[in-house]
């Protein structure tokens, strides 16, 4: 035994810059030679809605009965040109996510859960199903640069039009459905033969820029006979601008996603380093809203990380109209559950950070195209527990509003709100707790 | 004005655009009005988007974005120019441009055919999926770009990155190409390429116009359908 042995040593110490996770990326960079493509959102810290607060009511302002007094939830998409807007009982609403992306058990189960509570649900690229439109009372349907799918038919059977230019998850980018996901039925559906890797456009491929834009809008209302309502989507990124821009090329309906959004397929550099938390853009959004008179008239859905209904009304309170769940719904579903664990284990992974949807392993069966993984999710089963939770989600959003006094979730409002950090006091422009300062307040976007 | 004689004449001089589209959304093609004629048109956008019965519609002047946008069915002469768009997304039907097309002429389209007898500016054919196209004149750079199916076929040039990524879409051009995009190579005109083109020319009204053995075939080289590494600098 050396003179040395008995001298206390410090313990092994992993660097902040270069973490675990850090090194096991540059290693597995080194051994493929490949970016890292993964499913979901940003996985990192961000300010977010957990940086707020609501101040309940006391002597200046009085609460409402829980349980005896109404608390609206309802809303109204698509008051501004569109001859029949869709009205909601709830304003949680099923994001875009592509038949192809997910099974079609997954989506008809959306559709289902959606539907049971009077809320709409969402096509994505790659077009509208039958199962999906069968059991969705209100569906959006997408229209996507790639176009795959699209068809006028399927564009009068929807209750509304979204029109995509980005998602929160990858604001500027485009999108691949490799070709381990690509079966018979979606390659059908992509006029695509099957097996091979999807591309999807970053970019319309008729059109450019605002101006452009406004043509288009106005050529899918002539299709339609202006009848349905349109949304624009985008990915946050400068929301003021973005917002205006889709407001005055004649949009119904915005949608903004933050960059806590899920997508199928993306590098996992492009998911983590470009766009911006939701919680900084909402903001910006409602303050071009307000600029152009529109606010409350042009409704404003945001999407990114919403999880809860403390999550809904507090977007709601900062000026949204209604919320869009992606990532949440198919964990309601049973995407990332624990009884797979063995599973998830066999892929490299582990329940609830399971992100490979783009190979199609998915044990849950929602992320894929497997027959047999597909069909253990049963959409009836799937679809009640959807129902479940944006029954919960809606009744603790109702259940907050009361507090503050409000008979609406619509009139929850930025002064109901205080924020736990300077970043996001500043992000969300409501003040620091305890105090009155806004830090940034009187800013340009 | 051509020799035509319609069942119903649109003046959008007088009347308003969404009238005329409204109008032709609830014809179905089972009654006498089958012959529509749409006077001064005047660069409007969206005429004619959305039909979706077996009318013959002539418009007299020149059209804007998105003429016979998703086009079903009918068939659409333009006596003039057509801007960005023109059949855009068409599902079937035949669409006839006498002048020049702008931009993105047939973008996306799934069937039916495109004729144009001027020529058509960049992304002629852009994500194609199924339609024909065929150009009397020239083509703008980008045509074909991601071309997924059907037939482009061009009687005089093309401009630069001709069938960039493209997957399975034909492309037929007589005259030169600037250059072809990644992945896009040329390939041996067969028979069976003579015979289609024969075929579709003879279905646009051109039988005949053309030796079809003077176009040369491009397609896809097919390295790029799965992402490899190897293929990176091609992106």
């Amino acid at each position: 035994m050396s003179a040395h042995s008995n001298v206390p040593r410090t313990l092994p110490r992993f660097s902040a810059t270069f973490d675990p996770h850090t090194l096991s990326e540059i290693r597995r960079a080194a051994a493929t030679g490949i970016y890292d493509i993964r499913g979901a959102g940003t996985k990192r810290k961000l300010p977010h809605f957990d940086d707020l607060l609501f101040l309940g009511a006391s002597v200046s302002r009085y609460p409402l009965e829980g349980y005896r007094e109404k608390c609206g939830t309802d809303v109204v998409l698509g008051t501004r040109f569109a001859k029949k807007p869709i009205t909601l009982k709830t304003p949680v609403t099923i994001a875009g996510m592509s038949f192809g992306a997910l099974s079609a058990q997954a989506k008809e189960a959306l559709g289902r859960g959606a539907s049971a509570v009077g809320t709409s649900t969402t096509t994505g690229d790659g077009g509208m199903t039958s199962e999906e439109r069968g059991h969705s009372q209100t569906l959006v349907y997408q229209y996507l640069p790639s176009r795959y799918g699209m068809n006028p038919n399927d564009l009068r059977k929807a209750d509304a039009i979204e029109i995509v230019i980005g998602q929160g998850a990858k604001p500027g980018g485009g999108g691949m459905l490799l070709g381990q996901k690509i079966s018979d039925r979606v390659a059908g559906m992509r006029n695509l033969p099957q097996g091979i890797d999807q591309r999807s456009a970053c970019r319309h491929p008729d059109w450019t820029g605002p101006d452009d834009l406004e043509i288009k809008i106005s050529e899918l209302r002539e299709i339609t006979d202006w009848e349905k309502p349109i949304y624009v989507k985008v990915g946050a990124s400068r929301p003021y601008y973005d917002i205006s821009l889709a407001v005055k090329s004649g949009a119904d309906v915005v949608v903004l996603d933050g960059m806590q959004g899920g997508t199928a397929a993306t590098q996992d550099v492009f998911i983590e380093h470009v766009g911006l938390p939701i919680l900084s853009a909402i903001g910006p959004a409602v303050q071009a809203l307000r600029d152009l008179g529109l606010h409350r008239k042009v409704q404003l859905i945001v999407s990114g990380g919403i999880r809860n209904g403390a999550d809904v009304a507090k977007a709601l309170a900062l000026g949204a109209d209604a919320v869009a769940i992606g990532t949440a719904a198919l964990v309601a579903l049973g995407d990332n559950d624990p009884q797979y664990e063995a599973e998830y284990q066999a892929l490299g992974s582990t329940a609830g950070a399971y992100d490979d949807w783009h190979e199609g392993l998915d044990p849950a069966g929602i992320t894929t195209q497997d027959p047999v993984l597909s069909a253990r999710l049963d959409p009836i089963k799937a679809g009640r527990r959807l129902a479940n939770y944006l029954s919960v989600m809606t009744l603790e959003a109702q259940t907050i509003a009361r507090a503050c006094g409000k008979s609406h979730l619509h009139n929850l409002e930025p002064e109901d709100l205080v924020a736990l950090t300077v970043e996001s006091a500043a992000m969300s422009g409501v003040p620091l707790a305890g105090t009155n300062w806004i830090p940034g307040k009187g800013g340009a976007y | 004005m051509n020799a035509f004689s319609p069942d119903i004449t649109f003046d959008l001089a007088q009347s308003e655009l969404r009238e005329l589209n409204g109008a032709l959304h609830k014809a179905t093609g089972e009654t006498n009005a089958k012959l529509w004629r749409v006077l001064n048109p005047n660069g409007r956008h969206a005429l004619a988007a959305g039909v979706d019965a077996p009318l013959t519609i002539q418009v007299e002047g020149h059209v804007g974005y998105y003429c016979a946008g998703m086009n079903q069915q009918a068939s659409i002469i333009i006596h003039g120019n057509a801007g960005v768009g023109v059949a855009e997304n068409m599902m079937s039907g035949f669409v006839h441009v006498l002048g020049d097309a702008s931009q993105a002429a047939g973008a996306t389209a799934h069937g039916g055919m495109l004729r144009i007898d001027g020529n058509a500016s960049a992304r002629c054919g852009i994500s194609m999926k199924g339609v024909d196209i065929i150009v009397k004149g020239s083509i703008g750079h980008m045509s074909a770009f991601m071309g997924q199916s059907g037939n482009l076929i061009v009687f005089g040039d093309a401009g630069e990155a001709l069938g960039d990524s493209l997957y399975e879409a034909k492309l037929f051009v007589r005259g030169s190409v600037k250059s072809l995009g990644a992945d896009c190579i040329e390939k041996e005109l067969r028979d069976e390429h003579k015979k289609l083109l024969s075929d579709k020319l003879a279905a646009a009204g051109l039988s005949g116009s053309i030796d079809v053995s003077e176009f040369k075939r491009y397609g896809s080289a097919r390295r790029l359908y799965n992402f490899h590494i190897d293929n990176v600098d091609a992106y």
